[in-house]
């Protein structure tokens, strides 16, 4: 078999490599005990990593959505001042953000993910190492030394391939976490720094100018309904629409008490 | 047989699959050699699907060793290169 036969080999190649001490059947026993719990401590450790990664990921992206709310403000100003260059270039560095902001979004949900996994791989482990336990210390106590190692082999195989499928999935939230942080320092310079560029920008050309273009329109369109909002005074046939929302928060603030109350 | 998803779990799969599963893991691999990543990836949640819906998941309680393990469900097209290149086994 070609896929199946390879990832077999690799995780039993893991599994071997976990365990490739104690010849005494006794002691393989007491050493894969042993081995389990560490690697229930990794598994801890990882989801603490990941975790720590998830919550500046939600710091940044309170951050970007600042920064949207303030380029939003200031392109009303510039709009109101007569600036309508300074209007364009605050809400171009507004889309940015918000682009930034949507990527951002979508890696916090891919860890959440990971800390799912990571957390059913534990209680999983949790529960064999639990088996484990119980297991040997009946193989101790009631088989001679030959029945004794064919009972252990198969506990201790069984187990040690669940120990190596657990170790791979901690090294991909890993990895997947190390990519993160990289990223996760250049938004951070960028945001300290006020401007946000787009460095996803790795797309081919074609991809690069049409959201250029989209991106494009889309700031010619928020800034036409910028001129229109600042023009309302004087339009005054738009206003009720304003108002006539406000009549529905007495239900909306019960939801927001019983959110609190929570 | 006892079939495992690997970061995911096992399961016991009766062994009459086990020609159907070959056949999928067969254009899993034409997919890996061919480079697409759509249809490697449609492969894999196939042949996964397969598992998961005719197998039937093993007790945690239980400790068993697996006659096949599948690729996580995450693995990307990459990661499924590099188990064809020669130190891919050995990794880690």
């Amino acid at each position: 078999m070609g896929v199946i036969s390879r990832i077999s080999t690799l995780i039993r190649a893991k599994m071997s490599k976990l365990l490739d001490r104690a010849e005494d059947p006794r002691e393989m026993l007491e050493y894969s005990y042993e081995r389990q719990l560490e690697m229930l401590q990794n598994v801890k450790r990882g989801i603490v990593e990941v975790v720590t990664s998830k919550k500046r990921l939600e710091l940044q992206a309170a951050r970007l959505q600042e920064n949207v709310n303030r380029l939003d403000g200031q392109a009303r100003q510039a709009l109101a001042a007569g600036r309508e260059d300074l209007a364009r270039l605050a809400l171009q560095r507004k889309q940015l953000a918000m682009t930034q902001f949507e990527g951002l979004d979508t890696q916090i949900q891919d860890l959440a993910k990971e800390q799912e996994k990571l957390t059913t791989a534990e209680q999983r482990l949790t529960v064999k190492i639990e088996t484990f336990r119980t297991r040997k210390e009946v193989i101790k106590a009631q088989y001679a030394a030959a029945e004794a190692q064919v009972r252990i082999s198969e506990s201790v195989t069984g187990l040690g391939e669940e120990m190596a499928d657990v170790g791979l999935a901690i090294e991909r939230a890993e990895e997947k976490t190390e990519r993160l942080k990289a990223r996760a320092g250049a938004i951070d310079e960028l945001v300290a720094a006020g401007t946000v560029e787009d460095i996803t920008g790795r797309g081919d050309l074609l991809d690069r100018e049409l959201s250029q273009i989209s991106s494009g329109q889309s700031v010619e369109a928020e800034l036409a309904q910028l001129r229109a909002q600042l023009a309302g005074p004087q339009a005054p046939k738009q206003l009720p629409e304003a108002s006539s929302t406000e009549s529905s928060q007495p239900a909306g603030k019960d939801v927001a008490r019983e959110d609190t109350a929570r | 047989m006892i079939v495992r998803i690997a970061t995911e779990g096992q399961y016991e799969l009766s062994s009459a699959l086990l020609d159907r599963l070959n056949e999928l893991d067969n254009s899993l691999v034409q997919t890996v050699a061919g480079g697409d990543q759509t249809a490697f990836a449609r492969a894999l949640s196939e042949m996964l699907a397969l598992v998961r819906i005719q197998g039937k998941p093993v007790a945690t309680e239980e400790l068993v060793t697996s006659d096949l393990i599948l690729p996580a469900p995450d693995t990307t097209l990459d990661e499924a290169r590099t188990l064809f290149v020669g130190d891919g086994l050995i990794r880690g």
